[in-house]
């Protein structure tokens, strides 16, 4: 098994017929994603990329049933696109859209409380199962099906991970960028206690950075309760000014 | 983005933060008028710079006369203020702060943040106002009090109660903390900062309540939602580099080392940073050409690197996702096109399309070194920068 995103997971993409949005769509679908349509206010009823888009998350969700969403829309928009599908009830919502105002997310999250949706982001690379499914903006040829999970808040980082660990033949079971920004979705100890409990994963990489006390928690957190091996590193050692 | 203390206290003149009179001058006669116009006994003469710590290094000084006013701004202006929070050059003092002065019964401190990880707006005072709030925490924790807004609710008055109990306010005192505080996070929320503090907050003899201080951060992500604040930038206070690296969307921060780093995402460029520190050397910059970059903002950060003196050797550390390597292999060759030099480029090229990347960098120039992985890259580049002077 792998976490959160396997082969048969089923995806819609908002911001799809922007630029970024069409771009990723398009290696999501060269990868094997299973990716049903998406949506783009004002373009419901045509096609992009031969797959329907819709006016709205709701009607997407109503005509798709998908479990998650991957979201490519503008940093001033993000926070409107996440609630939008926070309330049509996607379960995964995966954003990747960078230089969202705090405050945005500040009210994001308070909204989120009251729901069993989980974020992955924002400012993040997404979330990718080898061989099974891909969302997100990490290349897809780097990685390879295997037994480590990869957690990383940088996105260039978790690649170095992900290429290390496809060259000693290891390969990934899923890796997943919760992105840098201060206040985000998913922290390292969600997404480790799900490593903890997945059969194919052998070992995790968690890959830190200065700033806040995430990573200090997590430490607390797998000495308590992570048996399997698990391998940190925390950038920005050398200090700044 | 900073904005000087007098911009910060019209903001909070706007949202009924109340402050003492002032008058920012650029002139010396300008100081003054300016004793006239706002009248007493004494003044402030506060140098406006983007950096704290001004009154331990003659950043703000006292006249009891009009003529003495002139004389310290005359003595300030057009120099250069060096403080523990700036470089060794400091930063240029184009504008003064005339302030009357009142008489100080107790100084306190009173901050607005953001904090991480309660994921909450938070309001910070202490009872230690006027000093370095970080050595405040370290040394006596319990006269810090911390106190949470819930977004849906917003401040409510038990809590600015709270706060003004812990500081021993008393009476009218209480309301107009509770005005301040509102004051404070409407500001805070409508202009999207990202901390506001003031320190000290000072009781007068007569037990009025102001803001001798205003520092105000604002989230960059958010600056092009204000126009009004975007307005208050002064470059004059910021690294001239660091503003050349924002026009072409690169993050860029001035170090003081003499190896050029050109690494793309952030996280990757500490960690290449880190990498060079464990290797005996000193990086002169953190430079992140970003997910989605092209040949001329490659070019430019480049040349942005090699416009500093410093710099000894260039490394370049690159994995291509988004980015294909043979962009990045000709933004550098652009850039050798349009600057000569002969510092030595140790060059790491991984992920999406090295191999053509590498190509093209082969036999491009004799001070181009290829590297094979991150580690020996480092090495070369320390080796090859020599010892930092």
């Amino acid at each position: 098994m792998s976490i959160l995103i396997n082969q048969d997971t089923t995806v819609i993409c908002q911001g799809f017929t922007g630029k970024q949005g069409t771009f990723h769509a398009k290696h999501a679908l060269d990868y094997g994603t299973r990716l049903a349509g998406g949506v783009t206010p004002g373009r419901g009823g045509t096609e992009h990329l031969g797959l329907p888009v819709f006016n709205t998350v709701q009607e997407a969700y109503a005509a798709t049933k998908a479990d998650a969403s991957v979201i490519y829309v503008p940093p001033f928009f993000a926070a409107d696109a996440i609630l939008e599908a926070v309330d049509a009830g996607i379960k995964l919502i995966v954003c990747i859209t960078e230089g969202i105002p705090a405050l945005h997310m500040l009210r994001v999250k308070a909204a989120m409380a009251e729901s069993n949706a989980l974020l992955i982001g924002p400012n993040c690379p997404g979330i990718i199962t080898p061989g099974a499914s891909k969302i997100g903006i990490m290349p897809g040829s780097i990685h390879q099906p295997g037994s480590i999970g990869i957690v990383s808040r940088s996105g260039t980082l978790t690649y170095e991970a992900v290429h290390q660990t496809t060259q000693q033949g290891l390969g990934q079971s899923t890796c997943v960028g919760i992105g840098g920004d201060p206040i985000h979705g998913m922290n390292f100890i969600d997404v480790i206690s799900r490593f903890q409990k997945d059969d194919q994963t052998q070992g995790i990489i968690m890959v830190g950075e200065i700033g806040g006390s995430e990573e200090e928690e997590e430490a607390e957190y797998i000495k308590a309760h992570v048996t399997k091996p698990v391998v940190s590193y925390i950038t920005g050692f050398s200090p700044g000014r | 983005m900073n904005i000087h203390e007098f911009q910060a206290k019209q903001l909070f003149r706007e949202y009924q933060i109340p402050v003492p009179e002032s008058i920012v001058v650029t002139t010396v006669s300008g100081a003054s008028d300016a004793t006239k116009t706002l009248s007493g006994e004494s003044w402030a003469i506060k140098a406006q710079v983007h950096a704290g710590g001004r009154g331990k290094v003659g950043g703000v000084k006292i006249a009891t006369t009009a003529e003495a006013a002139s004389q310290l701004t005359a003595e300030m202006l057009g120099k250069r203020l060096i403080t523990k929070q700036t470089d060794a050059t400091g930063l240029p003092i184009n504008s003064v702060l005339i302030e009357k002065t009142y008489p100080i019964k107790r100084e306190f401190y009173l901050s607005l943040i953001l904090d991480r990880h309660q994921e909450r707006l938070c309001f910070v005072a202490s009872v230690a106002g006027g000093m370095d709030i970080e050595a405040v925490a370290a040394e006596s924790p319990e006269k810090i009090i911390s106190l949470f807004i819930n977004p849906a609710a917003g401040l409510q008055a038990y809590q600015c109660r709270q706060i003004a109990f812990a500081l021993s306010l008393q009476g009218e005192q209480i309301k107009a903390l509770q005005n301040l505080m509102s004051g404070m996070l409407q500001l805070f929320v409508e202009k999207d900062a990202s901390q506001i503090e003031i320190n000290p907050l000072v009781e007068t003899e007569d037990n009025s309540l102001f803001a001798l201080d205003a520092k105000i951060n604002f989230d960059d992500n958010a600056l092009a939602l204000h126009k009004d604040i975007t307005a208050l930038r002064d470059t004059a206070q910021e690294d001239e580099k660091e503003n050349k690296a924002k026009q072409f969307d690169l993050s860029y921060i001035t170090l003081n080392g003499n190896i050029g780093c050109m690494v793309n995402g952030a996280g990757l460029a500490m960690a290449t940073m880190d990498l060079v520190k464990l290797k005996g050397g000193a990086p002169a910059n953190f430079l992140d050409v970003g997910g989605g970059t092209n040949t001329e903002k490659v070019t430019e950060a480049f040349k942005l690197i090699v416009s500093d003196t410093n710099v000894q050797a260039v490394l370049v550390n690159i994995f291509g996702g988004i980015v294909h390597c043979d962009v990045i292999a000709l933004g550098i060759l652009e850039a050798l096109k349009q600057i000569k030099t002969d510092l030595p480029i140790i060059v790491r090229l991984e992920g999406t399309h090295a191999e053509e990347g590498r190509a093209l960098l082969q036999n491009a120039a004799p001070n181009i070194i290829a590297a094979d992985n991150l580690d020996h890259a480092a090495e070369q580049a320390v080796s090859l920068a020599g010892a930092t002077q």
